[in-house]
């Protein structure tokens, strides 16, 4: 699996380090309410198709992306600096 | 204090050949990384070019020439190689010293690119990767920096606490591709 880092390329994917679902871009407000943490921290919908995940370029650039993958397929549809992603 | 020694990393590491392939210890001087602050990288560039005379690398490419180097060292980072910074770069970056943190190695000759390609998971040939590219990719599993610095020659770099790993797994691979002839 080749991921393409905005910086460096494509790249092999020995060189990253995978975090888990892109949701951590999406912290909720302090006083959001443990109902709104709880699904935060735990509840992942785990859906068959596109997915946003997080993925550290460690042996790289050293950037945090965001990658969205096909979890059935396995293509990896693009990726962005995790940075630039709107919050 | 008692008399204090520099030595580099391979201190003593004599120059090895195998077949046409020569793997030596390069001493690059004093190594800083230059990180620019945010939104300072056009003042950072214009700072570099008028203290070293040399450009801001873009990603992945190395600018300067043998005993002055700015090497793109990762995400909004440079590592400025050889001469000591000038102060009026801290005024747009964040400078590390980073001397005695880098093991540094020259692989040189025509095989460089096969050895090279059995450690790193890029594509290094001339054809694509030519001379003043450089990439952050792993040597082996080692996190390093891979510079082209001449048609035939590479300069490897690892963390310093790496430096016998770095030899050994070259050093394997040079006599891997020597033994196919």
């Amino acid at each position: 699996m080749r991921l393409p880092c905005p910086i460096c390329g494509a790249r092999d994917h020995r060189e990253f380090y995978y975090q888990g679902a892109a949701v951590m871009l999406d912290r909720p407000e302090p006083d959001a309410g443990s109902d709104v943490w709880d699904e935060y921290l735990h509840l992942r919908p785990n859906v068959p198709g596109a997915h946003d995940e997080l993925w550290s370029h460690d042996a790289g650039c050293g950037a945090w992306l965001r990658v969205t993958r096909n979890t059935v397929t396995h293509e990896v549809i693009g990726a962005v600096l995790a940075s630039e992603v709107s919050r | 204090m008692g008399e204090l020694i520099a030595r580099t990393p391979l201190d003593g590491f004599e120059p090895l050949t195998i077949g046409d392939v020569t793997l030596s210890e390069v001493d690059m001087g004093v190594l800083t990384s230059v990180a620019p602050y945010k939104g300072q990288t056009k003042a950072i560039a214009a700072a570099l070019q008028d203290a070293h005379g040399m450009a801001w690398p873009a990603p992945g490419r190395a600018t300067g020439k043998a005993e002055a180097r700015a090497i793109w060292f990762g995400r909004d980072m440079a590592l400025l190689a050889g001469p000591v910074p000038d102060p009026s770069l801290a005024q747009h970056a964040a400078l590390t010293d980073q001397s005695d943190a880098w093991t540094c190695l020259h692989l040189s000759g025509a095989g460089a690119e096969a050895i090279l390609a059995r450690l790193v998971p890029v594509d290094l040939r001339g054809s694509v990767f030519k001379r003043g590219h450089t990439v952050r990719s792993l040597v082996q599993h080692m996190n390093g920096s891979i510079t082209r610095t001449g048609p035939q020659t590479f300069l490897i770099m690892v963390f310093r606490s790496m430096a016998r790993t770095l030899v050994h797994d070259v050093q394997r691979a040079m006599e891997s591709v020597a033994s196919r002839g």
